[in-house]
Order: structure tokens, then C-alpha cells, then sequence
């Protein structure tokens, strides 16, 4: 629900004129609800951006979803999967 | 890997079989600066809320569609996680509240100019919302007023 939330919310303020990228825990949920920017995460439900005190996971999470923003080749609706590696 | 498999049976079942809400057309705005000179926002539906906040209604049939007002400008120590879902392990965001409102993180990127700079509020909403046309209609259209007027350019929004 919470994934479906943020998508929704998302909705919004793009037709706002604000530019988002929303994170999520199911593809599932975002290939149904199709927010405008998506980055799919492999982390388990409560861990968004991975174990807690890892900052530079946090940050790795977080320069992923800003490059969907960036990325003036993408269209509509966005869903990436993000990378995991040893950041 | 979040995934369904991570839940209990009946909630594998209600999410198999529940009526996602499509966005349909799907609005698009393309970002016409660079990052470094953005405001950014963050929104949580985590339900962080601040001590002298209202919780939300963990009672409210179809979900609780309010939101938080988070001063950009605070400790995550002060965030209490008061969601009311049971089908997520808790402890990983009251230890550390950057695994799902990186508050801290988008500080250093705008130090390190990567963002231009933070809005003075972000929004927290407690996600767990099955009816959301109340959602839909109200309070995210409230929300995005907010920031629109705030001159927020980008925003990351993060579940969990």
C-alpha cells in the first residue's frame, strides 16, 4: 500500500510541475499504478535504502534516483531497476 | 528483495487480488535545470511523525490520508515511526530513520553540490492507505500545492 501511496502522491505534484522519482519495493505495484519515475529497489519492505547506518548505500540509492531525473532520454513511465552492487 | 513472499498469506492474497489504482494518463514534467540548482523535497510514507505531532489514525477505515509537515532542519533522532503495518520488520528505521526519510543524505548532497538546496518542509504520510480516493483528491493535490508553492523543483518520494 505504501508503494501505491508515494505513486499516487507523485502523480500530484508532476501535474504540479515538480519532477519525481519515487522508490519501490514491489515492481509489481509500480508496473500497475505506473508513477511518471520509478527506481526499483531489491531491498526487503521496511528497508527502502538498505540496512540502517550505511550511508553510503543510502547515497548510492538516492544518486540512482536522481539520475532518472536527469536522464532527458527516458519516457514516460519510468521504471528502473537500481543496480546492486558493493557500493 | 521486497516481495510478495514476504507476507503473511492473507496479506499475499489481499495484494494478489486488490485493484491497483492506475495513473492514467501519466503527467510528466521534464526537469529544465540542472541538479545543483534545485530545491528538493523529500516524502516519506513511512508515518514519521515529530513528538508534538498528532500520530496518525492507525483507526480510520481505508487509511489515515493526512500528512506531516517535517522541518528540514531536523535531528531524525526527534522522527518516532508510528505505522501502524505489522507486515514490515520495524527496527531497521527507528534505528537509523535515513533507511526510509534520508534526511541526513540530502544534506550532503547539497553540501557536496549535488542538489541545489532543501525545501524548508518535507511531507510524511503513513502509507497504508486501501481507499485512496480521498488521497487522490484531497490531500495529495494539498500537498502538491504546498510545494509548488514552496518553488520545490524535484522530489524523491520513499516507501517502504
Amino acid at each position: 500500500m505504501c508503494n501505491q501511496a508515494v505513486c499516487l502522491v507523485a502523480a500530484e505534484l508532476e501535474r504540479q510541475g515538480i519532477v519525481t522519482v519515487v522508490i519501490q519495493l514491489l515492481r509489481r505495484v509500480a508496473e500497475k499504478v505506473q508513477p511518471p519515475r520509478a527506481l526499483f529497489v531489491p531491498f526487503k519492505h521496511g528497508y527502502p535504502l538498505d540496512k540502517p547506518g550505511q550511508s553510503e548505500r543510502q547515497i548510492a540509492v538516492l544518486e540512482a534516483a536522481l539520475s532518472l531525473l536527469e536522464d532527458k532520454s527516458l519516457q514516460k513511465p519510468v521504471l528502473v531497476d537500481y543496480k546492486l552492487r558493493e557500493d | 528483495m521486497g516481495d510478495l513472499s514476504e507476507f503473511k498469506t492473507t496479506t499475499r492474497l489481499f495484494l494478489k487480488s486488490y485493484p491497483w489504482r492506475r495513473i492514467d494518463p501519466v503527467p510528466w514534467t521534464q526537469l529544465g535545470k540542472p541538479l545543483s540548482e534545485c530545491r528538493l523535497t523529500l516524502i516519506s510514507s513511512a508515518g514519521f511523525v515529530l513528538p508534538d505531532q498528532e500520530p496518525f489514525d492507525r483507526f480510520i477505515p481505508g487509511g489515515d490520508v493526512s500528512f506531516r509537515e517535517i522541518p528540514s532542519d531536523i535531528n531524525v533522532s526527534e522522527l518516532t515511526d508510528c505505522h501502524k503495518s505489522k507486515s514490515y520488520d520495524h527496527s531497521g528505521l527507528r534505528r537509523d530513520p535515513n533507511v526510509a526519510f534520508p534526511i541526513d543524505r540530502v544534506r550532503e548532497l547539497v553540501e557536496s553540490g549535488r542538489i541545489g538546496s532543501l525545501n524548508h518542509r518535507y511531507l510524511s504520510f503513513m502509507g497504508v492507505i486501501t481507499a485512496p480516493g480521498r488521497l487522490i483528491h484531497r490531500t495529495a493535490p494539498e500537498a502538491a500545492k504546498w510545494l509548488a508553492d514552496d518553488g520545490v523543483d524535484i522530489a524523491i518520494l520513499v516507501p517502504v
